[in-house]
C-alpha cells in the first residue's frame, strides 16, 4: 500500500529551481531513504511532503489524501523531525513533550504516560525536568525524535536524523528507527550519509541538483553501479594524469581510483602506461563498488 | 479538523508563550515599568483631574503590556528553529498566530486589571459596564496589532522587529489624545489621530469615568472591532505569504 505518493513535484525559490519534477512513492512499512549531497533539495522535498511549503507544481498524496485539502488530518497521523529541529531550550524536556502532546490533541494522561515511556527509551529520563538549554546536540536530537513519536504516528519524516551526532546518540536513534519499522511504521528519511542509508533503508532515492537520478533498494543501486567497478592502484614514483584511461578518475595522494565497466581494457592500459613511463606498480585492486562509490559515480561529485 | 480542537490547541501555544516569553525580566520591565515611567513624566508639573490621569494610566498600561512581547515571538521562533516544528504539527498557521495573540491579550488583561485598582485609591467612580468591554476590546485590538507587526519584514532578528514596533508604538502614543485631548488639537492632527486604534480606546475610556468623549461611544467600539479584525487577518495573510522566507 502506498503511504506517500509524489507526482511531478517541483519547487522554485524565486527563479531558482530547487526541486525539479520528481515523482516517487513510499510503501507502508518501508524505511525510505532520500539520499543526496548538501543543497540537493532534500529538505525542500520533505517540507513539501509535510505541507510546510507548497510545491510550485505537482501533487502530493499521503494516506491516500490530497495534501492541499487535508493537511491537518494528514499531520495528525504523522510525526516530523525537521532539519536542525530544536526543542524549546527554555522549557524542560517534559514540558516540550507536553506541548507536542497538546498540539496533537492528546489526552493529559496519555501524554504523561507516553512521555515517560519515551524519555526512558531515549535515555533522557533523568533529565526530564531539566531545561533543554544545557542539553548536548545528541540529547536535543533524541528529545526531538521523542517529540515526533509522542502521538505514536504511523508515518515519520526525519530530516538528517543522525547528522553531526555523537556515536552513541546516532546508534540509539538508528536502533529506534528500526524498532519503529518492526512495529509497522513507515519512515521517510533524508540523509547525506551513505552508510546510514545502506544500514537502514529498504529503498533509496538518490537526488542531486533537485533531480531524482536513481530509486531502488540499496542492493539494486549497487548493481546499477556494478558495471562500474573500482580499480584502485598506486604507482612509484607517482605520476598519473586523467585521460590515460577511460572512465571517471579520482586521484587521492599517490592512489588512483578509476570507475569503469571495462576492467580488462583499463588494467591493460594502466600496465602499458607504467611500462612506457618506467613506473613501478605498487598495488592494484579491483573492487565491487560500495553504495558510496555508486553514489559518486551517479552524482559525479564529492559528497560532504 | 474542528474549530474547537484548533482552539484548544491554540491554548497550548498560549501556555508555551507564557512560560517562555512572559516570565522573563526584560519583558516585565518593558511591559510594566516603562509605562509607569512614562506616566510619571507625564504627571510632572501638571494639575490634572484624577479621572483624566486614570484614563491615561489605563490606556498606556493596556497598550504597552499587550504589545510588549507579541511582535518578537515569531522572529524569535524562526531564529531558534522552533518555528518549523511548531507549524509542522497538526495546527494551522492561523491557530499559531491566534495563540500568540491570545498570549498578548491575557498578559494585558492580567496587568491592566491589576492597575485598574488604582481607581479605588484615586477615588474615581468607574462605570464597569463601559470600562470592561472597552478594555477587553482595546486589548484585543493591540494584541492583533502585534500579529501584523511580526509579519513583515520576515526577519529572524527579534531586535529588528523590536525597533520597528517601538517606533510605531511611540508614534501612536503621541497621536492618540492621551497627552492632549482630541478636541484641543487642530483639525489636521485630529485627522492623524483617527488612524490610531489607541485614540478610540482613550476616547471610550473617558465615557467610563463620566467625562465627555470626542467621538460617540458606539463609534469608538466599532472602530476598535474593525481595527482588530483588520490587524489579525491581514497579519495572517502576510505571515502565510512570507513563510518561505523564514526558512533560509
Ligand atoms: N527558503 C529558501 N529560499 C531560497 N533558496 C532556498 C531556500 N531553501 C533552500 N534553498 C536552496 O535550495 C536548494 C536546496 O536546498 P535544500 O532543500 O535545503 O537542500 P538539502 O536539504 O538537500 O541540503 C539549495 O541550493 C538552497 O540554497
Ligand atoms: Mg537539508
Amino acid at each position: 500500500m502506498e503511504i506517500i505518493k509524489a507526482e511531478h513535484l517541483t519547487k522554485y525559490y524565486g527563479d531558482f529551481l530547487a526541486v525539479n519534477d520528481i515523482s516517487f512513492s513510499v510503501n507502508k512499512g518501508e524505511i525510505f531513504g532520500f539520499l543526496g549531497p548538501n543543497g540537493a533539495g532534500k529538505t525542500t522535498t520533505i517540507r513539501m511532503l509535510t505541507g510546510i511549503l507548497n510545491p510550485s507544481s505537482g501533487r502530493i498524496e499521503v494516506f491516500g489524501m490530497d495534501m492541499k485539502k487535508h493537511k491537518i488530518e494528514i499531520r495528525e497521523r504523522t510525526g516530523i523531525v525537521p532539519e536542525m529541529a530544536n526543542p524549546y531550550i527554555d522549557l524542560t524536556a517534559m514540558r516540550n513533550l507536553r506541548l507536542m502532546g497538546r498540539l496533537y490533541g492528546m489526552k493529559r494522561r496519555e501524554i504523561e504516560e507516553r512521555s515517560l515511556e519515551l524519555l526512558k527509551l531515549f535515555n533522557l529520563y533523568e533529565k526530564k525536568d531539566t531545561k533543554v538549554r544545557g542539553f548536548s546536540k545528541g540529547m536535543k536530537q533524541r528529545l526531538s525524535l521523542a517529540m515526533a513519536m509522542l502521538p505514536d504516528p504511523e508515518l515519520l519524516f526525519l530530516d538528517e536524523p543522525t547528522s553531526g551526532l555523537d556515536v552513541m546518540s546516532a546508534r540509539l536513534i538508528k536502533k529506534i528507527i528500526r524498532e519503529e519499522q518492526k512495529r509497522g511504521k513507515t519512515i521517510f528519511m533524508n540523509t547525506h550519509n551513505m552508510q546510514d542509508a545502506n544500514e537502514l533503508c529498504n529503498r533509496v532515492a538518490i537526488i542531486n541538483h533537485g533531480k531524482l537520478i536513481a530509486i531502488d533498494t540499496p542492493e539494486k543501486i549497487k548493481e546499477i553501479g556494478a558495471k562500474s567497478n573500482v580499480i584502485e592502484f598506486s604507482l612509484s614514483p607517482f605520476k598519473f594524469k586523467e585521460g590515460i584511461v577511460e572512465g571517471r578518475v579520482e586521484i587521492l595522494g599517490d592512489k588512483v581510483k578509476v570507475y569503469t565497466g571495462e576492467v580488462d581494457e583499463t588494467i591493460k592500459k594502466i600496465v602499458n602506461y607504467a611500462e612506457r613511463e618506467n613506473l613501478k606498480i605498487v598495488s592494484l585492486n579491483v573492487e565491487k563498488p560500495s553504495l558510496e562509490d555508486v553514489f559518486m559515480a551517479l552524482v559525479g561529485e564529492k559528497n560532504e | 479538523m474542528s474549530k474547537l480542537s484548533q482552539f484548544s490547541r491554540s491554548l497550548a501555544i498560549v501556555k508555551k508563550d507564557m512560560l517562555i516569553f512572559y516570565l522573563k525580566g526584560p519583558v516585565v520591565i518593558m511591559g510594566l515599568l516603562f509605562p509607569f515611567f512614562l506616566f510619571g513624566a507625564f504627571l510632572i508639573g501638571r494639575d490634572l483631574s484624577h479621572a483624566y490621569l486614570f484614563v491615561a494610566l489605563i490606556a498606556m498600561t493596556a497598550f504597552f503590556t499587550s504589545t510588549a512581547v507579541g511582535p518578537t515571538i515569531i522572529p524569535w521562533e524562526a531564529r531558534s528553529k522552533t518555528f518549523e516544528r511548531l507549524i509542522s504539527s497538526p495546527i494551522s498557521i492561523t491557530t499559531v498566530l491566534f495563540g500568540d495573540m491570545q498570549a498578548s491579550f491575557y498578559f494585558g488583561i492580567i496587568i491592566t486589571s491589576f492597575i485598574s485598582l488604582t481607581a479605588i485609591f484615586l477615588g474615581i467612580g468607574v462605570n464597569l459596564l463601559i470600562f470592561i468591554p472597552v478594555v477587553v476590546l482595546a486589548l484585543l485590538t493591540f494584541s492583533a496589532m502585534t500579529i501584523l507587526m511580526s509579519s513583515y519584514p520576515p526577519t529572524d532578528v527579534p531586535a529588528d522587529v523590536m525597533m520597528l514596533s517601538s517606533l510605531v508604538k511611540f508614534t501612536l502614543l503621541f497621536i492618540s489624545g492621551i497627552f492632549v485631548p482630541l478636541e484641543k488639537l487642530p483639525w489636521y492632527a485630529r485627522a492623524v489621530s483617527a488612524i490610531s486604534p489607541l485614540t478610540y480606546m482613550v476616547d471610550a475610556l473617558r465615557y467610563s469615568v463620566s467625562m465627555h468623549g470626542y467621538f460617540p461611544l458606539w463609534l469608538d467600539l466599532i472602530a476598535m472591532l474593525f481595527f482588530s479584525l483588520i490587524f489579525f487577518f491581514s497579519g495572517v495573510v502576510i505571515h502565510k505569504r512570507v513563510l518561505e522566507k523564514r526558512f533560509t
